[in-house]
């Protein structure tokens, strides 16, 4: 349960210096893309911010999005501001279990009705009344609702919560959705991947709790500050892309000189997150760095974009059979033209009357 | 419809249906200008008819010494346009990728900074193309809908890749999207305007050809 214990206090509690939560903060600003001058601001906000309570609902998911965020590098800053939450409700991460699991949940919903922060990872199945994925016998697709009334804010974390994600797929046999295709009537900050970086999950938070507003958004709803930049656009292979030197198999030449990964299928172009900055694993690497390329993960129906492996010039879909179909349409449809000019031809041969000089001046000759 | 959505669109569904199009209208024209079919010219062809055909379909791609000093512009401008364009066309590595994907041949790709200069140049050369056609009462004159819409045709796929490859004007996942579909459009009209001389110039160039060499003009 949430108490009245500052943040600060907290981490100062776990033993936290000074300079280490500035520095903290720093990276904040810097991430958000804040002036420097508002680290004391951010500083003094997080200092003084309660904790805000938290219920964190895993629906339609593979639990990917809770282990990168509790497992990505603890202890850190981030790791302990997500602790330093009042996670009232976490059904991977709590103690109780069953019932009193549930009565946690209904309780910080009450208490902190209007107030308390969503946290939604996994997608919502709505086929056949959502019986398709079960809490303690209610729906995914009632809980969510019954969730959001006291919702000060939703955080839909992960493809699956933001866009459907995997779940949501051809053929999508759960008719799964996104939180933001069922609720409409509160701010719902998308934070996609498969699974989501860490630090961007802690960023929005700790932007929440700064300023009790969410950041700025981009169309899909995902914070600017993380998905302004293509991984194209940052990607430390981006210069032999321009220069035309391409990896063609995963072991050949161009592979082990770090060449781009355009043509083994990368997704950078079109996908929209902070791992070529940000990095994983502490800052240790990203996919591209290990010698894949990006699958697009934070893109909308990334599962339906084609293969991992095909170029982003490519067509999703084999043309072969519409080629072949079309080819046979147009020879059909041409020969037919054919006939119709031949008898058009045909006809107007057959038709064709000889005139003599002698009928036209008879013709002419009766006109006067 | 999200801009990845209309990506997929573009790269799934639209692309199908164009192609559909495409090949069904191009061959449907083809038929139709084979089966009106030619007199048959009684007269004995002169010597030298043999190859006259097959040359006359490259040597009318070089330009002719008194039409090149009189309409210096127009050949300026239209090569500049047509070679540049294939070039994008051809020797871009997406474009590339795209062709080894869909027919399996492949080829080695320019350098992108290369083709991206190459084609703007392209671009202002069809840009000029336009002007002067605007400029010149007699160009003016002999433009119909068909000239215009063919020219805006080919100037929204080198207009929109451009802008997409360097991130200009619209987010890159909806640029490119619509580089896509303003391609597939070109597809879609190709067989029923004037760009069907991609294809037709050589026939008619072969038969020009070949009638004057029945006459024994000198090509």
């Amino acid at each position: 349960m949430s108490d009245e214990q500052s943040l600060g206090a907290l981490l100062r509690e776990q033993g936290i210096s000074r300079r280490g939560f500035l520095k903290f903060c720093g990276a904040m600003a810097s991430l958000m893309a804040l002036p420097g001058s508002m680290v004391p601001a951010i500083a003094a906000a997080l200092d003084k911010a309660l904790r805000p309570s938290v219920i964190w609902l895993s629906f339609q998911e593979c639990t990917g999005c809770t282990e990168s965020l509790t497992r990505s590098h603890s202890p850190t800053l981030e790791g302990l501001i997500l602790n330093a939450i009042s996670l009232d409700y976490h059904h991977t991460l709590q103690a109780a279990s069953g019932e009193a699991a549930e009565a946690a949940r209904e309780a910080a919903m009450k208490q902190f009705f209007g107030k308390y922060l969503l946290i939604v990872d996994g997608s919502i199945p709505t086929k056949d009344g959502g019986v398709y994925s079960t809490i303690a016998g209610v729906s995914n697709l009632d809980m969510l609702h019954e969730a959001a009334k006291g919702a000060a804010a939703i955080v839909a974390v992960g493809t699956c919560a933001a866009f459907g994600g995997l779940p949501h797929a051809n053929p999508n046999p759960t008719g799964a959705v996104a939180v933001s295709d069922i609720i409409r009537d509160k701010p719902i900050i998308n934070v996609s991947g498969c699974p989501p970086i860490p630090v961007v999950i802690t960023g929005v938070l700790a932007h929440y709790l700064t300023f009790g507003t969410l950041p700025e958004l981009d169309d899909l709803g995902r914070p600017k500050a993380f998905y302004g930049e293509s991984i194209h656009d940052r990607c430390y292979r981006r210069p032999f892309y321009d220069q035309g030197k391409f990896a063609k198999t995963f072991d050949d030449e161009g592979a082990r000189n770090g060449w781009c990964l355009f043509e083994l299928g990368c997704k950078g172009p079109t996908t929209f997150n902070a791992c070529a900055t940000t990095k994983w694993n502490q800052g240790t690497s990203f996919p591209i760095e290990s010698g894949h390329g990006c699958l697009g993960c934070s893109e909308p129906n990334f599962w339906d974009a084609g293969s991992f492996y095909h170029a982003l010039s490519t067509p999703i879909t084999p043309v072969g059979r519409a080629a072949a179909v079309a080819a046979a349409a147009g020879i059909v449809g041409g020969a037919a033209i054919a006939m119709h000019n031949r008898h058009v031809k045909a006809a107007a041969r057959s038709g064709h009357q000889t005139v003599t000089v002698n009928d036209l001046e008879q013709a002419s000759g009766e006109t006067k | 419809m999200n801009d990845m959505a209309l990506l997929l669109w573009a790269r799934g569904p639209g692309l199908q249906i164009a192609l559909v199009v495409f090949i069904a209208g191009m061959l449907l024209k083809l038929f139709e200008i084979f089966s009106l079919g030619r007199k048959k010219d009684l007269s004995t062809p002169r010597p030298g008819k043999a190859w006259s055909g097959l040359k006359t379909i490259f040597s009318r791609s070089l330009p002719d010494k008194t039409l090149l000093k009189r309409s210096f512009p127009t050949y300026l401008m239209g090569y500049t346009f047509h070679i540049g364009f294939f070039i994008a066309l051809l020797f871009l590595a997406p474009h590339i990728e795209l062709f080894r994907n869909t027919t399996g041949l492949g080829w080695p790709a320019l350098p992108g900074a290369l083709v991206d200069g190459i084609s703007l140049l392209t671009i202002v050369a069809l840009l000029l193309m336009l002007g002067y056609r605007l400029y010149h009462p007699v160009k003016r004159f002999l433009s119909t809908f068909d000239d215009y819409a063919s020219w805006a045709l080919t100037m929204a796929p080198l207009l929109s890749g451009y802008l997409a490859f360097h991130h200009l004007l619209l987010p890159y996942t909806q640029m490119l999207a619509l580089h896509i579909l303003s391609v597939e459009l070109l597809l879609v009209c190709m067989p029923f305007t004037k760009l069907f001389h991609t294809v037709s110039l050589f026939i008619s160039r072969w038969y020009n050809g070949d009638a004057l060499g029945h006459k024994g003009a000198r090509l």
